[in-house]
């Protein structure tokens, strides 16, 4: 199961070409919304940002001490006025940016279902040392480390790790969101358009954390069924998961059937907690499939 | 007999930790030789190791604290530049310990460079601008530094006897559990933290009970300097967190030596409950930090203006409130763990609010300078680099509060540059400000201004170069703590970063010629009058350095600038005020207890790294023993003759009669 460590070479070659990488070039709905609220709040914030850095450069050059036509005010240290602007200017600001905190929060929740009349695709991501496990309940196929989802369609995520904290993130489509253990998070994401695009890890899992990377593709909706017809492999069950569990880098992989329970005895650690890295020697952990 | 511990501890195939461990064993005989050598063992021990002067005691924090900001700055040289080689490449680091260097950079800069240089600055400070003679606990304080610097060894010794940490500065479960760290890193880590924050536990509680109770006649809360107030707001916050900590970690330590399950996965262990606990402590423990960097701005920009700070109520309003609404925010260290709207909501909306609190201190800094004559001096450029560089970081910092935009954000090299951005311009420009400020004051001769001022362009430069390209890399997907990458996008970034690594080298080495340059030309740099600054609280009221009892007879002050209104007086009416009647006084004793204590504590720590029992027990048993004979003993309190405190005061107040005629010479300030 272990080949050499994905290298991403196509998406490299990708993101070199095009230079938007990514989250202010989002190719979603969530990540489009997200990027709005990113560049507004920078807005709202550099208003006032720039005046006062403004003001603070100008006060201390005008006062310079050389500058014998600036009056000297060694008594004032009061102005009730100036008090009350000073509270007032931070206040109204942070007044609305709690709006856009809040509005933002509840629209842009991960676990709300996004509104769209096509039903939403139903992935499970499972979060393994150090790789992606991506289960289609409806197709009844597994893949590692890719994921295929049709354009345009809601891709509602089930989330959970078989191991540590991981966290599930693909840049260009927008929210995060962690993958934890004995618990399952729920993320809505759409891809608009057809593209290659790539998800990682966003959260420290280990010394195979930096290889949890995996590919991204968008397809249209009759190729992503073709590519569903495709998926061949071997059945994804209890032992091939414990097979797969173990920790490891690796390349992309793909279960021609999944058994349908899997997903929620992972969930709910009946096939209890996958294992560590092997000790060296004297306190030294082993560098766990570490290869170039 | 010695638990895990075996020869095979020592990472003998492994070229940098071996050549790093040489060269660290290297310098240390080295300089433990030429102590030896030059026979200033008993000079140190009697002046220094057992010293309980608060002046002493923070310079030897500050000492610590400068010698691991150096460590903890080595590890992030290696960890640019080793991104930057790891582009489609192997780098020049393995993950296992790529990930042990990200993690004790860290590590060391909050805990063993960051918070010992606070604690230095404040140990030093907080005394003098009171105008007292030390803390209220002296030995306690000497006892509370020992065991940070037992914790500092600890982390170093991880480099050549075992390993450390892996997880990052905060060591997460279930990453952190035995099943999936089962080396002894998580364990240095543990034990050099617990050992290092009982210390610091005992600081907060010696400097709340110090600003509360320990003013001289005169000073009311609301005359105290700005300072004192931030000292009193970290120590308060340090007391209310510091214990959880503790908890947190001696329960974290619990899972792995006993299998118990507080954080595991299985059997009703709960993870997140880690994280919540571990940023309860760790958000306060940022304003730990920035408060008393905001009281080292306040007390500059209010001299180098020559007026008084604007606003002294706000800005004592705004520090509590700053540490009170701390304890309210830590939940926006994990808004992407799907805690729901309305948690985020809360928590986005308290961490932003912290903005205000800044946000006028920011103003009330600007209208300090304003109708002022604002002396461009080096503590004074690096509060205007302060401004311009926190200012940008609360924006980022706040932008990360807003909980959508933390979903795209969260983790990635954005926050990396956003926690550089409020602390290196935040925190350790205040602390190079604060050093270059009081220098004088614990040495008796300024730093060289020029270095000083050259040190200060690298830095500032230096720190924009390589942190603003991080900001570009977490916009384009980047994720922190990545031991190679795979976007060739990534490459101009990932190298300009290293470009200012090099500006922040420079920036070292101006630091270091200053300060050679300026003990060679000590004497032309000599301060001679006790108040170079022209300052306004009750540290230049004192001859420059400090006698160790501070003050021949405690100062009865009035109003807010206590050291300006008797400057004043004295000016106006062309004569210092008479000489006191001068009285014995009683001083601590010196004591080698924090000393011994701190020595049997690294004992603790190092068997229990290493799970040695019987020698843990026998290390615990020793320092407690030492607090016993501490308690016992008779003589707690050294006489200091009326003679000799007069002796020192008439020579401070000759030089304040010179100083007073050169004024009036030139004709007198306001």
């Amino acid at each position: 199961m272990s080949r050499p460590a994905p290298r991403l070479l196509s998406l490299a070659a990708a993101g070199g070409l095009s230079g938007c990488t990514g989250v202010l070039a989002p190719t979603g709905p969530v990540g489009a919304d997200i990027a709005t609220i990113l560049i507004d709040a920078t807005l709202i914030m550099l208003a006032v940002i720039v005046p006062t850095l403004l003001l603070a450069g100008w006060t201390a050059w005008r006062y310079r001490a050389s500058n014998t036509r600036a009056p000297y005010l060694p008594y004032w240290s009061y102005s009730g006025r100036i008090e009350a602007v000073v509270w007032a200017i931070p206040i109204l600001v942070i007044i609305f940016l709690g709006g856009v905190i809040w509005i933002g929060s509840y629209k842009l929740d991960p676990f709300r279902p996004l509104d769209s009349k096509t039903p939403a695709l139903e992935v499970q991501a499972v979060a393994l040392d150090w790789k992606w496990l991506f289960i289609y309940p409806q197709q009844g196929v597994a893949t590692v480390n890719q994921l295929v989802v049709p354009a345009g369609t809601p891709i509602h995520f089930s989330i959970t790790s078989a191991s540590v904290f991981n966290v599930f993130f693909i840049p260009r489509l927008g929210s995060m969101i962690y993958a934890m253990p004995g618990m399952v998070a729920q993320l809505h994401l759409q891809a608009d358009h057809p593209t290659e695009l790539w998800g990682v890890s966003a959260q420290f899992s280990g010394d195979g954390f930096s290889d949890m990377k995996f590919n991204v593709s968008s397809l249209p909706r009759d190729q992503f069924d073709r590519w569903v017809q495709q998926v061949s492999g071997p059945t994804l069950d209890e032992a091939a998961f414990k097979n797969l569990r173990r920790q490891s880098r690796m390349g992309t992989a793909a279960y021609g059937s999944v058994d349908p329970k899997l997903f929620d005895a992972i969930a709910k650690q009946k096939l209890g907690p996958a294992p560590g890295p092997e000790l060296e020697n004297s306190g030294r952990e082993a560098s766990a499939g570490w290869s170039l | 007999m010695l638990g895990k511990l075996s020869w095979s501890a020592i990472p003998i195939h492994e070229p940098i930790p071996l050549i790093t461990s040489v060269v660290m064993i290297v310098v240390i005989l080295g300089v433990l030789g030429l102590i030896t050598f030059k026979g200033w063992w008993p000079y140190l021990w009697r002046e220094w190791i057992t010293s309980v002067d608060h002046k002493r005691i923070g310079v030897m924090y500050c000492l610590l604290g400068i010698v691991m900001l150096i460590r903890g700055f080595a590890d992030a040289i290696m960890m640019r530049s080793h991104q930057a080689l790891a582009i489609n490449a192997a780098g020049y680091l393995p993950p296992e310990h790529y990930n042990q260097i990200f993690s004790a950079h860290g590590t060391i800069m909050i805990f063993f460079a960051a918070m010992p240089l606070v604690i230095g600055v404040m140990n030093f400070v907080t005394p003098l601008q009171l105008g007292v003679r030390d803390v209220a606990f002296p030995t306690l304080n000497s006892v509370s530094f020992w065991l940070t610097a037992s914790g500092a060894l600890l982390v170093n010794l991880s480099l050549f006897i075992g390993e450390f940490a892996r997880t990052g500065w905060l060591p997460y479960p279930p990453l952190s559990e035995a099943t999936y760290s089962p080396g002894v890193g998580v364990d240095y880590y543990l034990w050099a933290v617990q050992i290092s924050g009982i210390g610091t536990l005992m600081t907060g509680v010696n400097f709340v009970t110090t600003v509360l109770k320990m003013r001289c006649p005169g000073m009311g809360y609301f005359s105290m300097p700005m300072f004192c107030w931030t000292t009193l707001a970290a120590s308060l916050l340090i007391v209310a967190v510091f214990p959880i900590l503790t908890a947190t970690l001696a329960m974290l330590s619990l899972d792995r030596f006993f299998g118990w399950h507080y954080f595991s996965n299985d059997l009703g262990g709960n993870p997140m409950m880690f994280w919540n606990l571990i940023w309860a402590w760790g958000h306060p423990e940022v304003y730990i930090l920035v408060l008393p960097a905001f009281g080292i701005f306040s007390e500059i920009f209010s001299t180098f203006s020559g007026k008084p700070l604007f606003g002294y109520r706000s800005m004592v309003a705004a520090t509590l409130f700053i540490c009170l609404v701390s304890l309210m925010v830590w939940l926006h260290h994990f808004f992407t763990m799907g805690s729901g709207p309305a948690v985020n909501t809360a928590f986005g909306i308290s961490t932003s609010i912290i903005a205000v609190g800044t946000g006028v201190k920011i103003f009330n800094w600007i209208f300090t300078m304003y109708g002022g004559r604002v002396r461009f001096s080096v503590p004074m450029l690096w509060s205007l680099g302060f401004i311009f560089t926190f200012v940008i970081g609360g924006m980022t910092g706040v932008l990360l509060a807003v909980p959508p935009a933390d979903f795209v954000l969260h983790n990635s090299m954005f926050l990396v540059a956003h926690f550089h951005n409020v602390i290196v311009g935040g925190v350790v420009f205040a602390l190079f400000a604060g050093i270059h400020y009081w220098f004088p004051k614990a040495f008796g001769f300024r730093l060289h201004e020029g270095w000083g001022k050259a040190a200060f362009w690298c830095a500032f430069i230096g720190f924009w170069v390589t942190f603003a390209p991080l900001y570009v890399l977490g916009l384009e997907g980047m994720t922190r703590r990545l031991q190679h990458v795979e976007i060739e996008a990534w490459r101009p970034m990932l190298y300009l970063s290293v470009v200012g690594v090099v500006i922040l080298i420079a920036g070292v080495v101006c630091q270091i010629t200053q300060l050679v340059v300026s003990i060679v030309r000590r004497d032309a740099l000599r301060d001679l009058t006790g108040d170079p600054w022209d300052g306004r609280s009750l540290e230049w009221a004192t001859p420059s350095p400090a006698p160790f009892f501070n003050f021949a007879t405690l100062p009865d002050v009035a109003g807010e600038e206590a050291y300006w209104g008797i400057k004043l007086q004295a000016i106006e009416s062309q004569q210092l005020a008479p000489e006191p009647r001068y009285a014995d006084i009683e001083m601590p004793v010196n004591s080698p207890v924090g000393f011994y204590t701190a020595f049997f504590a690294t004992v603790v720590g190092f068997s229990l790294v290493w799970q040695i029992w019987w020698l843990a027990i026998l290390g615990l048993a020793a320092a407690y023993a030492g607090f016993v004979v501490f308690a016992w003993r008779d003589i707690h309190e050294v006489h200091v003759p009326a003679e000799e405190v007069a002796r020192v005061d008439r020579a401070r107040r000759a030089a304040r009669e010179a100083l007073l005629q050169r004024l009036a010479h030139q004709g007198a300030t306001p």
